[in-house]
């Protein structure tokens, strides 16, 4: 608290500052090489094996290569492979923002009883096919999974706006919710026929090998619409990991922010849990890595986990195909076998404690 | 120059009323106001009623600002816990409400925040690691940051050692001074009130006890009533008024 300072001293913390953001530049770049990498990657493999000269030559100029190469790539692995990262995103930044507004380091779809409120509508729709709004077959179970996952976010919205309601008991809510539908979904394996409870069991390990274009373009659009709603509160965000009472001090509204983020990463979260099924890990985790790598100012942290989470299901759609040949392991059941050691030795040989 | 005057605000929590018709004399930028008062006196409800986090009724009446929300608020907790650094904490302090796009002018303010508090060297240490009185420092900076015309400072001492505290209420005079700011500070030490502040207002049970010049304001009959304690006020060696405490009363 000296009177006069050297300035020299005073742009420490700047320099300090401009060198953090770049190495956090370099980083997103680095995951943005990555994921075209392990795109490539995914795109390559499958029953017809293509090289990755192949596969860039076939994206960059598709009316070069044969018919076959061109429609297997195109049409076939393309909007798996996209999807893959799309539904990653998606579920990333879901978790990552339910982490920040409810100061919870367990929070994700998955916790709030959104990926469980999906499942069931799927599994309603495959065990006895009640059908919420009648669509193309390619839907219906979409539709049901959507439903039911929104269904279950307005009625935790609606509870949290009540007085009194904490963001404990918000997190409380979302684990009762799991805990329901899980006892619903037993319920519908112990009536369904052996066949449909094969589906049901299918469909909630989450798989990316329904995909086609247009599903990936309506995940996509909700991505897309989402990502600078929530980039628009970046700063508030940011604020909301020092508390409601730092956060109020600095002019943001907790309450409201919670509730407007709330409805759209729900939005996010059964959107791409509706098409794939229930891929657990990586709503929890993306956001996590995420914020090991890039910290917690959310112009690097919402991009870093709608990467991080991409960049991971690339990878399980990779090992899905390659960890047995000849199968593709459903992608929950990978992320979570291959992905979880990882991200255990990744949290433990961290130093610096992660929450 | 921003003016503050209080006119018989009220305040509560659900239906109890913590504040009853609080008015004050007209303060203006460059002074620094002691709020005083016993635990649970309303010291730290008025502010958050000043800030506007509160309801109640009564008028607040700011004139002269020049930015349209001229207030900014160090709360009273500061246990924050998050992957952030020090320098960073303090810069999204300043930049709620503004776009995502980080200026060279921010920048620097926040490294003159930062070097005002001296605590330039605690800028890429996190926030989690920091020991309670550097998060205090970091809090204030928060607030410091936001270039406010009006600051209130919730006890923002309380976890400062001796050469911090009066550095601190030094630092916090001069910039009064020199930009003409308002400051409010709740402080729970009368014998730093009575050195740093011009004006001091006594808050007991919720009601304004006394208001004005501070020397004036703190006597040791106020000590003895609102505080409960027996103190003496003399002149020390060097002519200024110095407190000393002899006993509960
Ligand atoms: N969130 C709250 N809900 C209900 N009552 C509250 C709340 N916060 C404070 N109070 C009550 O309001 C009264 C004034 O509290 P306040 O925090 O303003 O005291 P204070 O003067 O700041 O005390 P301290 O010196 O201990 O910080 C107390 O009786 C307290 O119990
Ligand atoms: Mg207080």
């Amino acid at each position: 608290m000296s009177e006069a300072r050297l300035g020299d001293d005073q742009a420490m913390g700047r320099e300090f500052y401009r060198a953090l953001v770049l190495k956090r530049q370099f980083i997103v770049v680095g995951l943005v090489l990555a994921i075209s990498v392990t795109l490539c990657i995914d795109l390559a493999l499958g029953p017809a094996q293509y090289s990755l000269i192949e596969v860039v030559s076939a994206l960059l100029a598709p009316s070069q290569v044969s018919d076959q190469v061109r429609v297997v790539l195109w049409e076939i692995r393309m909007p798996v492979a996209l999807m893959a990262l799309v539904v990653g995103a998606s579920l990333s930044v879901a978790g990552a923002q339910m982490q920040t507004i409810l100061s919870n380091p367990l929070a994700s779809p998955f916790t709030l009883g959104i990926s469980a409120g999906a499942g069931f509508g799927a599994a309603l729709a495959l065990a006895f096919g009640v059908v919420f709004i009648p669509a193309a077959v390619n839907y219906v179970i979409p539709i049901n999974a959507f439903l039911m996952a929104m269904l279950t976010s307005f009625f935790i919205y609606s509870l949290s706006l009540r007085r009194g309601v904490t963001i404990e008991t918000i997190v409380l809510l979302g684990i009762a919710m799991v805990f329901v539908f899980n006892a619903l979904m037993a319920l519908i394996q112990f009536f369904a026929s052996q066949q449909a409870v094969a589906a049901v069991v299918f469909w909630t390990m989450g798989s990316l090998t329904k995909a086609t274009w247009p599903k990936f373009w309506i995940a996509l659009a909700v991505l897309a619409a989402v990502i600078p709603l929530l980039a628009r509160h970046g700063w508030a965000l940011t604020a909301m990991r020092l508390g409601d009472a730092k956060a109020e001090s600095l002019g943001v509204n907790p309450r409201r922010l919670r509730l407007e983020v709330l409805v759209l990463v729900s939005l996010l979260a059964a959107v791409a849990v509706s098409f794939v099924g229930t891929i657990g890990f990586i709503g929890l985790v993306g956001p996590h890595i995420a914020r090991l790598i890039l910290g917690e100012d959310q112009r690097f942290f919402l991009p870093g986990a709608a990467l991080c989470g991409a960049l991971i299901l690339s990878i399980g759609s990779i090992l899905s195909k390659t960890v047995m040949p000849g199968t593709i392991i459903p992608i929950g059941i990978v992320t979570s076998l291959v992905g979880i050691p990882f991200f255990l030795c990744l949290i433990l040989s961290h130093k610096r404690a992660l929450w | 120059m921003v003016t503050l005057q209080l006119d018989r605000l009220t305040a509560y929590y659900g239906r109890r009323q913590i504040l009853s018709e609080i008015s004050t004399p007209l303060f203006h930028g460059g002074q620094v106001v002691a709020l005083l008062g016993p635990n649970a006196a309303g010291k730290s409800t008025l502010f958050r009623r000043i800030f506007g986090l509160l309801q109640g009724g009564g008028d607040i009446r700011i004139e002269g600002a020049k930015a349209s929300r001229p207030i900014c608020y160090m709360p009273q907790e500061n246990a924050v816990n998050a992957v952030l650094s020090v320098y960073e904490t303090v810069l999204l302090a300043r930049m709620q409400g503004r776009r995502l796009k980080v200026t060279p002018e921010d920048l620097a303010q926040v490294d003159q925040t930062l070097d005002e508090l001296g605590i330039t060297a605690l800028g890429k240490r996190n926030i989690g690691d920091l020991s309670g009185g550097q998060r205090q420092l970091v809090s204030a900076a928060q607030a410091l940051v936001q270039a406010p015309e009006i600051l209130l400072l919730d006890e923002p001492t309380s976890a400062l050692d001796l050469n911090r505290q009066i550095g601190f209420l030094s630092v916090l005079r001069r910039l009064a001074a020199e930009r003409r700011l308002l400051v409010m500070v709740a402080l729970h030490d009368l014998g730093h009130a009575l050195r740093y502040t011009d004006q001091a207002m006594v808050l007991q049970d919720g009601r304004l006890t006394a208001c004005g010049q501070s020397n004036e304001v703190i006597t040791p009959e106020l000590l003895r009533q609102v505080y409960g304690v027996a103190a003496r006020i003399e002149s020390c060696s060097k002519g200024r008024p110095l407190l000393i405490l002899d006993d509960v009363a």
